[in-house]
């Protein structure tokens, strides 16, 4: 399908409205203040929550670790309900809410909808992060991330998660009336951009979880409170895993928006098909959320034709939206870079790409460690008959530790490298280490993700203080257990870096007000070379071909290799 | 020069309408996972006691 979309390309547009914005001084785009606060706002908080989940990652690691098992018992469940509620919900939510601020004004030339709600949604959000840490560091909600019944919290673990939801629906509130003002004024022309249209599939994925949230968190904070009856458990677990795994599907969105707009930042890469980008948005928008149930993959209460049609995604499409975007992405820097007259060979335009610019390495990074060892697993793991010789094992952390701190994690880490400058114009400090971090944190927690992935398929659980009471691991998983905690503290280094970097940055950085930011390096277009001029050459993205043949065949592999693991613990006669 | 009375096709017209989008984006799995599973989990005899 030929490219049928037009897309703004909002040069010289005039201000939404006086005093309401600023000219940013690199972009020339339109900057709404309000907007602006607001992305402040919430990214700090991100970063704060980021720093609370490293911490507890660090601790629990070393604890996991089995030759080093740091932490008492009581503390190993209170830090991983810690770690889980600050990694998968606060982080990644505060930092999506700035997301959503962003790609609804700036690329739009639109004003925020309201700043009344958006302190409404903060406070919100805020307020319940901090119910949520407080009552766990008491003590009292040793439940982990999940809260299955009949594991029960003190009423407030609840009733926090219940404001963070719900502070997070008014700013996907305001973020869809911040889109109706901006069409109905006519602040753009044509389609939204790629980037706000990534942002709008997130925030309607965040619609359909949060409501999950509100259903399956209300009656439970009425049963703590004692005023109802518990609800039933096998019914608690559908429901919450509509919000805890649609949550990660947000991420996902977020994520894939943040590569487009990365790969354009720094190499001048553009989608190299509109409407085949957007229609795989369409796709997660349908089918991305129905993955909650590969949780239940072995619970006996609901039936194989529902695991089955809902695991597969419906058939896959959302998978195939991935793998669409994993083509894309790549495919449009490459298309780039030749154009700009790196067309040596399979793979020379690879060698001028902008490898210093920590943008671009972090989100080159975040795709291939979500592509490569997230998706592949993914899908293997989800595979029903599959699942029962993965489930509640190492794999499945080991799985989303590649997903969502490999991939959405480091994708976010890689935009901040220009948040910072553009929104609050500051250039970054000690630019040699933050040239280093992603490949600190993306290294890292390859190692994580790999050992987790090794030890859960040598049978070691997940959740789990102490493997060695049974005396059924051998030195393999022990030493897998190893890498996992080699790999920990590389990563929680990068991440401790990252948050020194953030916050350095913030007291100390130089201010770039009237100026451009610094560069932190793009890719260099060479004399004679001209923008556009391989568009009609449908094989000017050879080595992403090359490449996208590499990863089916690893697919494959992975794929066979597990139904033959399965054949060997389940023969058939 | 573009012919103004042109429609878009309709795969662009439904990527550009964000409220249709929304719609499909919850009505979908809130029929496929949510309410398909509570039915199943509902029709679930209670277990007796030993």
């Amino acid at each position: 399908m030929s490219s049928t979309l037009t897309v703004p390309i909002p040069a010289s547009p005039e201000p939404a409205a006086p005093a309401a914005s600023r000219k940013c001084d690199t972009t020339g785009l339109n900057v709404c203040l309000g907007a602006e606060r607001f992305i402040q706002f919430n990214a700090v908080a991100a970063v704060v929550f980021l720093l609370v989940g490293g911490i507890a990652a660090i601790l629990l690691a070393l604890t996991r670790w089995q030759a080093v098992h740091l932490l008492p018992v009581d503390w190993f469940y209170r830090v991983l309900t810690l770690h889980g509620v600050n990694m998968l919900l606060f982080w990644i939510l505060f930092f999506e809410v700035a997301v959503l601020y962003f790609t609804c004004t700036v690329p739009l030339n639109a004003r925020l909808f309201s700043r009344k709600i958006a302190w409404a949604s903060f406070a919100q959000m805020l307020i319940g992060a901090l119910m949520v840490n407080g009552i766990i560091l008491k003590g009292q909600a040793d439940v982990l991330l999940t809260s299955y019944l009949p594991l029960v919290a003190h009423p407030a673990f609840y009733l926090g998660i219940i404001l963070v939801a719900t502070g997070t629906l008014t700013a996907v509130y305001n973020f869809f009336a911040t889109l109706y003002v901006a069409r109905r004024d006519r602040t753009f022309e044509g389609s939204m951009p790629l980037v706000t249209f990534g942002a709008t599939a997130a925030a309607i994925i965040a619609v359909v979880t949060l409501l999950h949230g509100a259903i399956v968190m209300i009656p439970t904070f009425s049963y703590a409170m004692g005023w109802t009856a518990q609800p039933d458990p096998m019914w608690y677990r559908m429901i919450w895993w509509g919000l805890g795994h649609q949550s990660q599907q947000v991420n996902v969105c977020a994520m894939v928006s943040v590569w487009y707009l990365i790969g354009q930042l720094t190499t001048g890469a553009k989608p190299v098909n509109e409407t085949v980008c957007r229609t795989a948005f369409l796709l997660y928008i349908l089918f991305i959320n129905l993955a909650s149930a590969h949780h239940l993959l072995v619970d006996p209460a609901v039936g194989s034709a529902w695991k089955i049609w809902n695991t597969s995604y419906a058939m896959y499409l959302a998978v195939l939206a991935s793998m669409i975007h994993g083509f894309t992405v790549p495919a449009s820097v490459e298309l780039a870079m030749r154009e700009k007259g790196h067309a040596k060979g399979l793979f020379g335009w690879v060698t001028h790409l902008p490898w210093k610019n920590p943008a671009f390495s972090g989100a080159l990074l975040s795709l291939l460690i979500f592509g490569f060892i997230g998706g592949i697993t993914g899908v293997t793991l989800g595979t029903q008959q599959i699942n029962i010789i993965a489930h509640n094992t190492l794999r499945i952390t080991g799985h989303f530790h590649a997903t969502v701190v490999g991939g959405t994690s480091l994708a976010f880490m890689a935009l901040t490298y220009y948040v910072i400058p553009l929104i609050f114009r500051r250039d970054f400090i000690w630019r040699s280490a933050a040239r280093a971090q992603p490949w600190m944190f993306g290294i890292g927690i390859l190692f994580v993700s790999l050992g987790m992935s090794f030890a859960g398929s040598l049978g070691v659980p997940r959740r789990i203080y102490d493997i060695d009471h049974s005396g059924a691991f051998g030195a393999a998983a022990h030493l897998m257990l190893g890498v996992m905690g080699i790999g920990a503290l590389l990563a929680v280094t990068g991440l401790f870096l990252f948050v020194i970097l953030c916050v350095g940055t913030l007291l100390f950085g130089e201010r770039n007000h009237g100026r451009a930011m610094a560069d932190w390096g793009v890719a260099q277009a060479l004399p004679g070379s001209r923008e556009g001029s391989l568009a009609e050459d449908h094989w000017a993205v050879k080595g992403t071909i090359a490449l996208t043949a590499v990863f089916l065949a690893c697919f494959a592999v992975y794929y066979f290799a597990n139904w033959k693991a399965l054949a060997d613990v389940w023969p058939v006669r | 020069m573009p012919n103004p009375e042109t429609k878009p096709p309709l795969l662009q017209r439904v990527l550009d309408n964000p409220w249709l989008l929304l719609v499909l984006g919850v009505v979908i799995p809130l029929l496929s996972y949510t309410v398909w599973g509570w039915i199943e989990i509902s029709l679930v005899p209670p277990a007796t006691l030993p």
